[in-house]
């Protein structure tokens, strides 16, 4: 039983509140066949019954004490058994509302007394007692983590022959039963479930969408999507909400009812708890029963809805069917996707872990170019759709007015420029894009020092004149302003708002003083919104144009930091910023600088360096990378890699490694003759550069020109030998994934073959994180296209564990794996060898041919 | 004055003063002899306080009387109450042309004047008297800037003595540049940086037309 608990049974998604069984179809069956099963046990088992329980099964009963009759000995809160164990203790003991029963005998007559509620019983003991067999068993039984572990029970159990353990063994015996038959017919009960899939919900919604509107005859005023972004699977929900089967999420109002908000997922549609007001975020949890399909719950919902539906359904049908045939072929492919999940319990519990993790890991971000990340791309871009709202109530307003009042075709156009700034964020976001929680401090909490004494600065500068603010600026910055501590203090005394007042006057030296505080108090993500909200950005894009060379890098500097989130880079681009930023590239030509810097002052090099930090940031966004590109800023980046400064080739790497995964800049990569300069720094000492290099040419290696040239420039051995140094893991990455894309050319390969590489990366498939384990993997699939390479694998003894990334779950390493394997698998002797056959390679094969039935994404 | 005689003074007043080219030697000389000509007669002695602080205030941007008479003072070496010409040229050098180092002497020269080479509390608090606005009461406004002076203190007296020196002040603003006019305005405003030497270059220009 305690698999088919923790592994069919439906429970509510974790994080609202304590974990609750939810009242399914599946689970209801679950439940009667464990109360069938318990009612029988005294007769069917007598014997078994009296087995006294390892630990007692508690939890909060609805039964009163009275309910209890002959057998027991009943007060008015506590009820015991007469029924007792060797050592005198009842086994069944209840003082409201806590019952701990420690026998099926008990069990079976506590269900016999509970009559009509004996379902509710049984689903609290269930939700009460989580892990129900090592209570009964015994911890030391309690090894439940594989399939087997019923028979292990048995292994362990057979060992010893005393009468008890003899006992002990058939109940064990008797559960695992259980658990097989209920397995069994939750199999049953699922493969008769209605399975909905993104193409039918979709259909669905796009008809119910030309019979609404306004007016007597429509079925429904409007039916509309709560987020306008669709993945390539065809969901719209955000990925986390996809693990639990949910496709999206649509807005109906009904004629004669109010708006609802509804869940389609694939078991079903029904109501969730709909949008909360302040933010815009959905409450996922369900609200109503599980309807086969959105008609049917609408039907039941709308009256009104029903009897016009009846006058349409001819012809909805129709159309219905039309569509369905249409698209009945694409149907079947993304139907894959679905029915991934419903594989099994353990199957779906390690893809989300899996897709967590995929979101989290920073790396995974990064590494995005390959088809094969696109998972990973795809669940930034959900979340980040999901978050869009919350962030920008006005643009949501907006956007929900665009769906039914078409002719405000302004709006419309704000609104597609608003998506496609949402879609368009690239997957190299390494941005903190959730809103961290304000630490907003109380107002008469303990306030540490330094809150005082900067309220005192922000009088000085909002009383001052120029004299005092600049005195009042330098003392401020004499605090600790990486300290979130003065960050938050600053901010809370109204700080900010003076400080970004100040960029907008005339004097000079406040703006510096200014600009040098925000620059450091921007490294906190509160304060980067704070200031977006303030209006900071469009004042420091202005000052982009100053004469002073060092208020320029300033407020570069500072927009490199605020703009790690969207709707900042959006910001800036839409105030001419990029345009701006790229000038400031160009800054670094002029070679007739002054000997004797002015006051203020600072060098071209310095300003070039800044915009090219600025443009870093912003180059996270698709759109824009294309406006970095329009406003000429590949030629300038091009112009100033060549020169030596690492603190300046950081970022104009960085930069030109994020927009690489544009295919325009690629092309221009390549005619700009980039790549030499990007292979001569791979020779840096820093690693750092190394790592953007590295993936700069991790991106451009798909083509097969630039392969060329990276081997071309000698850019083959400084990738070999950078794989020797395995601390760094981001650079391992880059520089393996460079590996990777380089070695599809089998000029490369031949080169790396001469560099000893194909030993390093062997050496390299084990105890690596997976962003290194896909590239390392992938490059050996391409090696591995060759005899003598494959040979040099083998000798290596790099087929053994290649064949043991086949039980990963990371999709993209597995894709890789098996290219690898197969193209091993040429040569009997490689497999055979290696004693695989007999091994683990035909369950592996058969892991790979499910996962391969699932489809991934395309 | 005639040009040779003009010519031997920029020629003498070039030997002392480098960053300025000849050219722009003469246009300041010039520009000197018509601030000190009165009814058409020049004044031998040259620029007094108050045309000069009419300059400061009009071409340099400078508001505090106080701070424009202590800069008279510093372009006024020899203490005779008026600028001569090699001191007007002197001063607009560091001015205008001034490296860190002698700006850093010039502005200290500025703020510590009473002569003991300190700058000391209660000259930093009258220099910063002025700095606030809307006080309400006197005895508030004076706490106020009390509490700035020992901001100032605590920024830069490194030593400990109440008082700043010039090792203190060099210290504090080579540290932070935005320190070197701590206790207000004695240089010109940044953009007038910008503007002037563009208007005396073609001054410049002018000028070497009508010698040739």
């Amino acid at each position: 039983m305690g698999v088919a608990l923790t592994k069919s049974a439906q429970w509510t998604a974790a994080g609202y509140g304590p974990t609750a069984l939810e009242v399914t179809p599946l689970n209801e069956a679950i439940l009667k066949e464990i109360i069938e099963f318990i009612e029988n046990f005294l007769y069917n088992h007598p014997q078994e019954a009296e087995y006294v329980f390892a630990e007692p099964l508690e939890w909060k009963t609805n039964l009163e004490p009275s309910a209890f009759g002959s057998g027991y000995i009943v007060s008015e809160t506590a009820v015991e058994s007469k029924e007792v164990d060797n050592n005198g203790q009842p086994l069944l003991s209840l003082s409201v509302p806590h019952v701990q029963i420690r026998s099926f005998g008990q069990l079976s007559q506590f269900l016999f007394i509970a009559k009509d509620s004996k379902l509710k019983e049984a689903q609290l003991c269930v939700e009460a007692n989580r892990n129900p067999v090592e209570k009964i068993l015994g911890l030391d039984y309690n090894t439940i983590k594989e399939e087997s572990s019923a028979l292990r029970i048995l292994e362990k159990l057979t060992k010893g022959d005393d009468p008890e353990n003899e006992i002990k063994r058939k109940v064990a015996h008797l559960l695992y039963q259980l658990d097989l038959h209920l397995l069994n017919n939750s199999l049953k009960h699922i493969s008769l479930e209605i399975r909905l899939n993104p193409v039918t919900v979709k259909n669905d919604i796009e008809l119910l969408k030309r019979f609404s509107g306004k007016g007597e005859q429509t079925v429904l005023e409007f039916i509309e999507y709560t987020s306008d972004y669709e993945f390539s699977n065809g969901c719209r929900a955000p990925p986390w909400r996809q693990i639990h089967g949910e496709i999206c999420y649509v807005l109906v109002k009904p004629h004669d009812a109010d708006t609802l908000c509804l869940t389609c997922s694939s078991e079903g549609v029904f109501l969730n708890g709909g949008k909360t007001d302040d933010e815009g975020e959905i409450n996922y949890e369900r609200k109503s029963e599980v309807y086969k399909d959105l008609v049917t719950l609408l039907k039941d919902k709308s009256a009104k809805f029903s009897e016009n539906m009846s006058r349409q359904e001819l012809k909805f049908n129709e159309e219905h069917h039309k569509e369905v045939n249409q698209l009945s072929k694409t149907a079947k492919e993304e139907e894959a996707i679905p029915s991934n999940r419903s594989t099994s319990g353990s199957h779906r519990s390690t893809l989300e872990k899996n897709q967590i993790n995929l979101v989290k890991s920073h790396m995974a971000k990064r590494l995005a170019p390959s088809l094969n990340w696109k998972a990973t791309v795809d669940s930034k871009d959900r979340k980040s759709s999901f978050k869009e709202p919350q962030e920008e109530k006005h643009g949501r307003h907006e956007k929900t007015g665009t769906s039914f009042s078409h002719g405000r075709a302004q709006l419309i156009r704000k609104s597609v420029e608003k998506i496609e700034d949402i879609i368009s964020d690239s997957s190299s976001e390494s941005e903190e894009d959730e809103e961290s929680p304000d630490h907003r401090q109380e107002a008469n909490a303990d306030l540490p020092s330094e809150y005082w004494q900067i309220q005192k600065l922000v009088k000085y500068l909002k009383g001052g004149n120029q004299t005092a603010t600049v005195i009042a600026l330098c003392s401020m910055k004499d605090f600790n302003l990486a300290q979130e501590t003065c960050q938050l203090a600053i901010r809370d005394v109204g700080g900010l708002e003076v400080l970004i007042n100040l960029l907008d006057t005339d004097e000079v030296k406040c703006k510096i003083g200014s600009l040098k505080i925000l620059k450091e108090i921007s490294h906190n993500s509160q304060i980067r919104r704070s200031i977006v909200d303030l209006g900071g950005l469009p004042i420091m894009v202005n000052i982009l144009d100053s004469p002073h060379k060092s208020l320029k890098c300033l407020a570069a500097e500072t927009i490199a930091n605020v703009a790690k989130f969207r709707r900042a880079r959006r910001v800036v681009r839409q105030y001419g910023g990029i345009t701006k930023l790229v000038a400031l590239l160009d800054c670094g030509q002029n070679s007739s600088e002054p000997a004797q810097l002015s006051l203020y002052e600072t060098r071209d090099v310095e300003v070039a360096r800044c915009g090219a930090l600025a443009l870093w940031s912003c180059s996270k966004s698709h759109t824009n990378k294309e406006a970095i590109r329009k406003a000429g800023g590949i030629p300038l980046l091009a112009r100033l890699l060549k020169t030596s400064h690492e603190n300046m080739l950081i970022p104009v790497v960085g930069t030109l490694q994020e927009c690489a995964s544009e295919e325009n800049y690629r092309a221009a990569i390549k005619a700009e003759r980039i790549i030499e300069n990007l292979v001569k720094n791979l020779n840096s000492e820093n690693e750092q550069l190394q790592e953007h290099c590295a993936m700069a040419i991790y991106q451009c290696a798909e083509d097969e020109e630039t392969r060329d040239l990276v081997r071309l420039h000698g850019g083959l051995k400084p990738l070999a030998s950078l794989l020797n140094n395995t601390d760094n893991k981001e650079r391992l990455a880059a520089v393996t994934g460079a590996i990777w894309k380089c070695s599809i050319s089998k000029e490369n390969v031949t080169k790396f073959r001469e560099y000893k590489a194909i030993e390093t990366l062997v050496g390299l498939l084990t105890d690596q994180p997976e962003e290194v384990l896909i590239n390392v993997v992938g490059a050996l699939g391409e090696c591995c296209q060759e005899y003598e390479n494959r040979v040099i694998v083998r000798k290596c003894g790099g087929i053994q564990p290649l064949v043991n990334l086949l039980v990963g779950i990371n999709q993209a390493l597995l894709v890789n794996v098996t290219k690898a394997v197969g193209a091993c698998a040429v040569e009997p002797e490689s497999m055979a060898g290696a004693g695989l056959w007999r091994g683990g390679v035909p369950g592996h094969i058969g892991e790979v041919v499910r996962l391969g039935k699932s489809g991934w994404p395309s | 004055m005639d040009q040779r005689v003009l010519n031997k003074l920029v020629e003498s007043v070039s030997n002392t003063v480098k960053s300025f080219k000849k050219c722009e030697i003469e246009c300041l000389i010039r520009l000197f002899q018509n601030l000190v000509k009165t009814d058409g007669r020049i004044d031998k002695t040259g620029i007094d306080r108050n045309t000069f602080q009419e300059i400061l205030h009009n071409i340099f941007g400078m508001t505090d009387d106080m701070l424009m008479n202590r800069v008279f003072c510093a372009f006024d070496k020899d203490n005779d109450n008026h600028i001569n010409v090699k001191e007007w040229v002197k001063g607009l050098s560091v001015f205008l042309r001034g490296t860190f180092e002698e700006k850093l002497k010039f502005c200290f020269e500025v703020y510590y004047l009473n002569g003991d080479g300190y700058i000391s509390q209660e000259e930093i608090f009258n220099m910063l008297k002025n700095s606030l606005y809307q006080q309400s009461s006197e005895e508030e406004s004076d706490e106020a800037i009390q509490e700035l002076v020992d901001l100032t203190l605590k920024k830069m007296d490194y030593d400990n003595d109440g008082k700043i020196s010039f090792a203190d002040f060099e210290k504090a603003v080579k540290e932070e540049r935005l320190l070197l006019e701590v206790f207000g305005q004695c240089l010109p405003e940044a953009k007038v940086q910008f503007n002037i030497p563009n208007s005396w270059a073609e001054k410049c220009k002018g000028a070497q037309e009508v010698a040739q």
